[in-house]
Formats: C-alpha cells, sequence, structure tokens
C-alpha cells in the first residue's frame, strides 16, 4: 500500500502510482447539450485524464463547470456527445449487457445529498440488500449478515438495518450511501459533492471514514468536489475545471504549493484560511463565470483574467505538461 | 479623568426561543447574550440547529408564530421586545436590516430589481417614485453591479446568484442602517464569488460606519472577516473571544473539535467529534456537549456550567475545565 496515515511519506512526485495500472481513462470527452433555439450548451469540452489504482482523484470548479455532468458522463448515466471511456480497459461508452453490469460493479456513486438518495420508502436493509440480491453479491439467506456487517465498516450499528431514512441524521444517511456503494465491491467511487450537505464536524467523520476504506480495499477516488481544503486533504492529484475544461492537472501537492494557471491562483486566494496571522493576498476575480451557453472565445477565461495579453482573446490554449506532470492550458506557458 | 466607555448599538440578554410541540416545550435558544458595538463585526458561529439564525431573527423580531421569546434586545438602549409592532417596523429595513442566504427566495420573483429596491426608499424615507428610482440606482452603482441603468430594469431571475446577493445588500444599505445582520451571506456563492460578496461587505462597512452581526459556520470566514466571535452550541452560547483568541487559545472542547475537525495537509489524521448534535427534545441537564466531549467528567452531567470569564479577560467558555484545557 502506497499511503498510509501520515506514516508512509507518498513524496513529491506520486512515484509509486507511476507505476499503478490506469482503472478509469477519459479520452477527448465533449458532451453538448441543445439549448433553446440553436444554441449549444458546452458542458464538457475535450476533457482527458485517468485514475490509477488506488489514487484518490480530486476534480474542483464552481458551479456549472461540468464536474457534475463529467461524474454522469463515467457513469453511463448519459452518454458523451464525442470520446471515450475506459474502465479497467472496458469502453464504457459501448458497453452493454454483461460488461456493463461489470462495469457498474467495478464503479459505483455517492451523491451529494444524502436525503434525495435514499428511498424514503425503503428500509435501510432494502436499500442495501436490493444491491446485493440484483448483483448476486451473496446468496439470499446471507444477505442480512452481509448487511450488518457493511454497516458495521462504515461505523453504523446493527439498529439502523430496520430504520427508515428520515429516522437517520445526515451523516448516518450519507454512512448509509457509502455503505450501499461498497456492497458490491467497487474499485473505484465516484463521489459528487460527499460532504457538502454536512456540518464540519459530521464532514471529518465521513473524510477518516472514506480514507480508511481506501486503505481497507484498495477504492480509488474521483472526488469532485468545490471545497478547496477537502480536496487539498484527501486527493493525490487534482484536475481544476473551468467551464467544461480542464484549465490544469497535477500532483496535489505541487497545485497547492504553486498554481500555474491564474484561475487555479485565483481560486486559491480566494478561500478564507481559518488561521489568524496568515492574511494573504486575495485575488478579486472581476464579473461572473460566463454562462456556458456563450463561451467566451480563446481562452475561456479571459475576460476574468488578471493576467490575460493578446493571444488569449483568439485562441484556446491547449493543456500542455510544462512541467514534471504538470498540465496547465495557458498561453502564459506557450 | 475617566475612561468614557463604548456603548454597544446592540445588547442583547438572555434571549430565549422555545416551541411548545405535543404538549413538550423545545428551547431552541437558551439565555443568548452578547453586544455588538458601533462599527463593530460581530460573529455567531455555530453548525446547522444550533440556534444562530434563530437569534438573529428574533432581534428582528420575525419569529414563526408559534415561536415564543424572551428576554431584552436593547437597540441603541431601548428595547425591541417591548416596541409595538409599528414601531418595528419602522426599525427593520431602516435601523436594521438583513442579508439572507438564499438571495433568490428572498426577492420577489415578480417585481424588477428596481421596483424593490425603490420600495424600501418609498416606505421608509417617503421618497417618490421617480427618485427612489434615481437613488436605486445610485445603490446598484455602490454594490459595483455594472451598468447599474439596465440592470434596474431586470428581474431577479436574470441575474446570476452574485448579483442577487449584490442586490440584497443594495436593499439592505439603502436607508443607511446601523446595523447590518447578515445569515449566511455567502453560503449559496462560488469560491471567487463569495471573496468579492465579502470585501463589498467589508468596504461598505467602512465607507458607512456600520456594524455587522455575521452569522457563519465556515471558520474560514471567521477568521478573516470577524473582530469578536460567539461560538454556539445547542442553542447556548459556548465560548465568547476576540477572534485571535478563539483560533490560538480555544478554551471550550466544542470550539476544540471544530478546529480539529478542519481538513488538514495531505495525510494528516483528522479528529472529528464524535456522535452527532443532541436533539433539542433530548437535552439533559448537565453540560449539553458532555455527551460528545473527550474531556468530561461525572460533574459535567450533572449540571450546566456558567459561561465565566477565562483570568479575568473578556475569552470566556461554558466549561469547568476551561482553565486546564
Amino acid at each position: 500500500m502506497y499511503k498510509g496515515r501520515g506514516t508512509l511519506n507518498v513524496g513529491h512526485d506520486n512515484s509509486c502510482l507511476n507505476n499503478m495500472k490506469e482503472l478509469l481513462k477519459l479520452e477527448g470527452i465533449k458532451k453538448y447539450f441543445s439549448a433553446k433555439g440553436d444554441n449549444i450548451l458546452r458542458a464538457v469540452d475535450n476533457v482527458s485524464f485517468s485514475v490509477k489504482e488506488g489514487e484518490g482523484f480530486g476534480l474542483v470548479g464552481e458551479s456549472g463547470c461540468g464536474k457534475s455532468t463529467l461524474a454522469r458522463l463515467i457513469l453511463k448515466l448519459i452518454p458523451p456527445t464525442e470520446g471515450k471511456i475506459f474502465f479497467d480497459d472496458l469502453d464504457i461508452v459501448e458497453a452493454h449487457g454483461e460488461t456493463l453490469s461489470k462495469i457498474r460493479k467495478g464503479l459505483q456513486i455517492i451523491f451529494q445529498d444524502p436525503f434525495a438518495s435514499l428511498n424514503p420508502r425503503k428500509r435501510i436493509v432494502d436499500a442495501i440488500g436490493e444491491a446485493l440480491i440484483v448483483n448476486k453479491i451473496v446468496p439470499k439467506r446471507e444477505v442480512k449478515d452481509r448487511i450488518i456487517e457493511l454497516l458495521k465498516k462504515v461505523g453504523l450499528n446493527g439498529d439502523t438495518l430496520y430504520k427508515y431514512p428520515h429516522e437517520l441524521s445526515g451523516g448516518q444517511r450519507q454512512r448509509v450511501c457509502i455503505a450501499r456503494a461498497l456492497s458490491v465491491n467497487p474499485r473505484l467511487i465516484v463521489a459528487d459533492e460527499p460532504l457538502s450537505a454536512l456540518d464540519v464536524s459530521i464532514q471529518a467523520q465521513i473524510i477518516n471514514l472514506l480514507e480508511d476504506l481506501q486503505i481497507d480495499s484498495n477504492l480509488s477516488y474521483l472526488l469532485i468536489s468545490h471545497n478547496l481544503q477537502v480536496i487539498e486533504h484527501f486527493s493525490d492529484t487534482v484536475a481544476v475545471m473551468y467551464l467544461g475544461r480542464i484549465v490544469e492537472l497535477s500532483p496535489t501537492e505541487d497545485l497547492f504549493a504553486e498554481p500555474l494557471h491564474p484561475y487555479t491562483e485565483a481560486l486559491l486566494s480566494a478561500v478564507p484560511v481559518p488561521e489568524v496571522d496568515k492574511r494573504k493576498k486575495r485575488i478579486v476575480l472581476e464579473g461572473d463565470v460566463p454562462s456556458p451557453l456563450h463561451i467566451p472565445s480563446g481562452c475561456p477565461f479571459h475576460p476574468r483574467c488578471f493576467k490575460r495579453f493578446k493571444p488569449c482573446e483568439g485562441e484556446v490554449p491547449a493543456l500542455k505538461e510544462v512541467k514534471r506532470n504538470r498540465w496547465v492550458s495557458c498561453h502564459l506557458y506557450a | 479623568m475617566a475612561q468614557i466607555l463604548p456603548q454597544p448599538i446592540l445588547l442583547t440578554e438572555e434571549i430565549k426561543v422555545s416551541f411548545t410541540s405535543n404538549s413538550k416545550t423545545l428551547k431552541a435558544v437558551d439565555g443568548v447574550s452578547f453586544k455588538v458595538f458601533e462599527e463593530d463585526v460581530l460573529g455567531l458561529v455555530g453548525e446547522s440547529g444550533c440556534g444562530k439564525t434563530l437569534t438573529a431573527l428574533s432581534i428582528m423580531r420575525l419569529l414563526p408564530a408559534n415561536a415564543s421569546l424572551s428576554g431584552k434586545i436593547l437597540y441603541k438602549g431601548e428595547d425591541l421586545l417591548r416596541k409595538p409592532e409599528s414601531e418595528l417596523r419602522n426599525i427593520r429595513g431602516s435601523e436594521i436590516s438583513m442579508v439572507f442566504q438564499e438571495p433568490m427566495t428572498s426577492l420577489n420573483p415578480v417585481f424588477t430589481v428596481g421596483y424593490q429596491i425603490a420600495e424600501v426608499l418609498t416606505t421608509h424615507k417617503k421618497m417618490n417614485k421617480k427618485y427612489a428610482m434615481k437613488e436605486a440606482v445610485e445603490l446598484l452603482r455602490a454594490v459595483r453591479i455594472p451598468s447599474p441603468e439596465i440592470r434596474i430594469k431586470e428581474y431577479p431571475h436574470q441575474l446570476s446568484g452574485g448579483m442577487r446577493q449584490r442586490v440584497m445588500i443594495a436593499m439592505a444599505i439603502a436607508c443607511r442602517p446601523s446595523l447590518i445582520i447578515a445569515d449566511e451571506p455567502t453560503t449559496a456563492l462560488d469560491v471567487t464569488i463569495q471573496a468579492q460578496i465579502l470585501e463589498l461587505l467589508d468596504s461598505l462597512r467602512r465607507e458607512n460606519k456600520m456594524s455587522v452581526l455575521l452569522i457563519t459556520h465556515d471558520l474560514g470566514i471567521v477568521a478573516e472577516c470577524v473582530k469578536r466571535v460567539e461560538i454556539m452550541y445547542a442553542g447556548r452560547i459556548v465560548e465568547e473571544a476576540d477572534v485571535r483568541d478563539i483560533f490560538t487559545n480555544p478554551r471550550h472542547p466544542y470550539t476544540i473539535g471544530l478546529l480539529e475537525s478542519l481538513p488538514k495537509k495531505k495525510g494528516q489524521r483528522l479528529t472529528p467529534i464524535p456522535g452527532q448534535v443532541p436533539r433539542l427534545s433530548e437535552l439533559h441537564q448537565g453540560c449539553k456537549f458532555s455527551t460528545r466531549c473527550r474531556y468530561s467528567i461525572n460533574e459535567c452531567n450533572s449540571k450546566e456550567p456558567e459561561l465565566i470569564p477565562i483570568d479575568n479577560t473578556n475569552h470566556r467558555s461554558r466549561c469547568i475545565k476551561a482553565g486546564e484545557l
């Protein structure tokens, strides 16, 4: 195991990860929606990255940047307009029948709102049991024992079994959602803002739980969040998205130590730090994120960028490796 | 010569808010007292359900009809709880105004933003409509909305979340209030927009010499924007101190727990607060935090500690072990 609770140092270059197998791979993924009139909404535009086995991959960006659309594409809840997605070398986009059910077992999701993602009329035993029975994970008579085992794993006791979601708190419900995702023994969990509906003290409990599970079951995570502190704490690699594109992709430590893209820089500086005496210069961006219906020409970030210069208006910068393992899409590094 | 002590603009004494359900009384806010001084920023901090919003609403006397409220709320020396509703209407929006969390639900979707801002002025300042509209343009300019002459004719749905919150702030400052109560003003917004709004609130506060009561759960915002902090738990203030002391020398186990729960650098294990906030119907007589507290001793379960000063300073904590932590 390359990662422990601070016992093993991962090091700067994630070298242990370099040898790991690519579990999830996205190649030039695009998702366009047609909108009112003849407009096209470019929700995700030409996104490529890969998540290695055992890796924590963080996807960060503001609302409307396409991060949740990306999660839905990966889970094949919606088809991409263009591009390919591979899970364990299986083509997700083309998959159907048995291949698809194999992929679905290996790839699970935890949603943001634990209130909306559990059926209010199903007891916990039924909610988790369904996944076990449908996927024939264990024989029927062992289902109950297995559920108790899963609940224990996520820190809930057996009493929870016959409760309905409304009898549980937000944190407990999120634990149930995690247990349900774990029930099919997945290898990668896509967690779409799993903490934002929870209070700080509960957030820390869930973060610790997710980390423990990663170590115990060699899980990979694709963590989607707007919370930079959570991303910094949790992930090995980060991708920063802006208006449907990845603007920076880098090992987490490097990105937080020295953000290269101006948007990343502004994003990091905008986060209020819970420390006194550490007042830093805040870069306040002008204006709002433009609508994805009218993405600005050239670099999509240029109208708000504080470092813009001539070429930014004309040409979309390509995502290039400007330092070792550090990918940036910005004309400053051309 | 005797020093003239600064007078608090707002002083609350023992605010209690309770609800009666199934013949049981639930005390949602239980004895909250604090002071807001002129040009001060006081932070009311806590997790959901701790009573921070109810405290704010009780200052404005905007609590739901089934709530009962007691205590004293002195605004510039006058008790708001003893004022007739008609007088209170004059204070709300002109002397004390409020910015809410969700700008979409707090603006009326069927009126233009200009109309809604002008309404504040025609109601409180008895301005005529034409003049109020002109003033509304100036207010939008003050909250840094570009091309305010055009924006004034737009409806809330045509504006982004950040713009809407700016409109809310324009309405709040329209009558130059002495106190703004901002209840999680940036929680619904993205970080880059949050930075804009916090900067705006702070510069308006300086320009107009206002005081701000800022309600938030975000300790980052507390560290950057607030001068004095009240930490709330289960309807009570559990710690009160200047912002520096809260972060460098926390003296209540709950505050310590909150700080330890914050995500740290990679690889550093977090120390969460175990368990969850107790339900209002299940509060026992002792310290309300004792069930989750790692420092708790037998005594904690029998008697609730008072909020007492530490070493005779203005740093106060509601914990019997405050001196040892």
